[in-house]
Parts: structure tokens; C-alpha cells; sequence
């Protein structure tokens, strides 16, 4: 190799280098940003499994909602004859906040069933029925155990169960009609 | 260099010390039996905290890697081994909440990465030593250097 191909070649390559690098980077945050890449998707070791084993207390009863006040286990989940959605949050996360428009629309499609993540119950029933509640069930899980279990890293969380106990789907970040339309509906399709 | 080196190593295991020393947030966490404590602690070293993602439970402040720690020193004390710890753990939050991850297809390339890396260096380093010694000009002078120093030599003398 000549000296001034062999100069040209050591410059190009760092140029190159970085170019790529950019290239990648720029690709993941744009698919960060449009929903195409989720880098906390990388791990749903649930996915296909059976539910874990749990039961949870309910909250105290606000008025209309009876339902809140048994909480639910593992076997009443299983025993369902169509599919589920099981949605973890708190009454302090703010990203739970900003779901609960969207889960007021999704709840019109599919039951949700609610549990509360390391709230005080007084907090969380305040929580669910400022604004109108979207759970047909609702369950604490105040020391956060259950969670754990369920391989929740944090709130809000949400999981698609199917009759019988078997998770279908579980995602990491609020869920939104968009991503309900995206991700789950195609899922519901063989129940309905 | 050897110096540097062994400077070096008495730095990283300091760093290392410091970092299991400060793990728990509070004593009333650790175990009362110092070796069982020492045990979770290596065992909660092992393991991500899923929230901070780039430290361990033990090192972590987040509710949940407290959390995950209680888990660890309840297991510990009730007599499970390592290896059940870390299997209760990948079966909630998969291989990734183990900081040194198993070898598998999706890991073979991080875990290459080190010999990878070593043994383009040697090439490289090899292919360029290899161009520098056919780059050195030979000692003996030209045809052409020959003439002219005996022309400047001649000029010299007269």
C-alpha cells in the first residue's frame, strides 16, 4: 500500500467510525421517539407464561364501587372467560396520571383489572375515583411483593392475561389507546 | 510499567472495596450473622437494579433494589443457595438483571468482545511493524548518489 492511499485510508476511518456510531444512535432515538424501539422491551421473561401466584387485599369502599373492596387472587384472574388486562399504578406516579384518560377509554373495550403498587389505600381509592375509575377489579399490593413476582420493575405496568392464566403480552410504560390498538387488539382477536 | 500496573490494580481494588463497604442504605438491613451478610452482599452485587439499570441492587437507593435486597437476605437466611437465589430472580426479571450475563446467542458477541478486541490489536500492530521494516530504505547509496559524490569529492580536492 502506498503512504498516501495508507494516509487516506487512517483518515477515513475514524470518520467512518463515527458516522456509523451517529447512524445507530440517531436510529434508536428515533425509534424511541415513534414507539419502534423500546429499550426496556428487552426483557419480558413473562411473556407465555402463567401468572404467578398471589393474593391481594382491596381497597376501602368509596361510595358506588362494591367491587374495590374484595381485592382478587390468582385463581380468580385464571378462571376468566375472556381476556383480562391487569394494570399496575400508584396514585403518586405521574406517568400513571397521564395514563388514566387512555385507560378509561381502553376499559370500554376490555375489563382492567387494577393493582396498586406500594400506595397508601386511602390514597389509591382517592386515586381511581377522582376522575371515574377504568378498573373492574381493583387489589393492593402495598409492601410491592406481588409485583416483584410479576416482574414489574415500576409503575405504571400493564400485562394482557388470557382465560386460564397465561400472559400474553406485558409492557413496561403507560399503555395508551394508540398502543392498545397497535399491540393488543390484534392479540383479543381469537377470544372474541 | 510493572509499577503503573501494580498501581493500577491496588486502584481498581480499592474502588471495588469502597463499593461493596457502602452497599446498604441502612444497618438495620444487613443480617445480623456477618457471614450471611457478606454472602448476600456478594450475591446482590451480581444483581442489576432494574431501575438505575447500570448498578447493582446493593449498590442502588431505588425502592425496588431495596426491595430486591430484603428478598435476597430473606433467602439467604431461610438456606438457599446461590444458585436458587439467582434463579428466583431470572425467573421474575430474565437473564438481564443478572450483571454478568450467562453465554448465549444474544450474548456471545459482548462476551467475544475482549479477545475480539486483543487480537485485532495484535494483527494491526503486527501488519504495521511488518510495513515499517520493508519501508526502511537500504544503507547502500545509488548509482546516482554514487556520481555525484564522487563529483562533489573531486570539486573538493581541486
Amino acid at each position: 500500500m502506498s503512504t498516501t492511499s495508507r494516509r487516506k485510508l487512517l483518515t477515513a476511518l475514524p470518520i467512518v467510525g463515527a458516522s456509523a456510531l451517529g447512524f445507530g444512535f440517531w436510529r434508536m432515538l428515533h425509534g424511541m421517539q415513534n414507539g419502534g424501539f423500546d429499550p426496556r422491551a428487552v426483557n419480558t421473561p413473562q411473556l407465555g407464561h402463567p401468572i404467578p401466584h398471589f393474593s391481594l387485599p382491596g381497597l376501602p369502599a368509596s361510595g358506588a364501587n362494591a367491587d374495590q373492596t374484595t381485592g382478587f387472587n390468582a385463581s380468580e384472574l385464571q378462571s376468566q372467560h375472556t381476556p383480562i388486562l391487569l394494570n399496575f399504578f400508584a396514585s403518586w406516579c405521574i406517568p400513571c396520571v397521564a395514563e388514566m384518560p387512555g385507560l378509561r377509554i381502553i376499559a370500554q373495550e376490555i375489563p382492567i383489572w387494577g393493582i396498586a403498587y406500594k400506595d397508601k389505600p386511602e390514597d389509591a381509592t382517592a386515586f381511581i375515583h377522582r376522575d371515574g375509575s377504568p378498573y373492574a377489579r381493583v387489589a393492593t399490593d402495598q409492601n410491592g411483593r406481588a409485583a416483584i413476582d410479576w416482574g414489574v420493575t415500576g409503575v405504571p405496568e400493564s400485562f394482557l392475561i388470557a382465560p386460564g392464566g397465561r400472559i400474553l403480552w406485558h409492557n413496561a410504560s403507560g399503555l395508551t389507546p394508540q398502543l392498545f390498538d397497535a399491540e393488543i387488539r390484534p392479540l383479543l382477536a381469537p377470544y372474541r | 510499567m510493572k509499577k503503573h500496573l501494580s498501581l493500577l490494580c491496588a486502584l481498581t481494588f480499592s474502588i471495588s472495596a469502597v463499593g461493596v463497604a457502602f452497599a446498604v442504605d441502612s444497618p438495620d438491613e444487613m443480617l445480623p450473622n456477618p457471614a450471611q451478610e457478606q454472602r448476600a452482599e456478594t450475591i446482590g452485587a451480581q444483581l442489576r437494579c432494574l431501575v438505575c439499570q447500570n448498578e447493582s441492587i446493593e449498590d442502588s437507593s431505588a425502592p425496588l433494589a431495596r426491595d430486591l435486597r430484603r428478598v435476597v437476605r430473606e433467602q439467604v437466611e431461610t438456606g438457599k443457595t446461590d444458585q436458587q437465589i439467582m434463579m428466583w430472580m431470572t425467573d421474575r426479571y430474565g437473564t438481564f438483571i443478572r450483571l454478568s450475563p450467562p453465554l448465549s446467542i444474544t450474548t456471545a458477541l459482548l462476551w467475544i468482545m475482549p479477545g475480539l478486541a486483543l487480537l485485532s490489536g495484535i494483527g494491526l500492530a503486527w501488519w504495521q511493524f511488518r510495513h515499517r521494516n520493508n519501508a526502511t530504505p537500504s544503507n547502500d547509496l545509488t548509482e546516482d548518489e554514487r556520481a555525484r559524490l564522487a563529483m562533489l569529492t573531486r570539486e573538493n580536492q581541486s
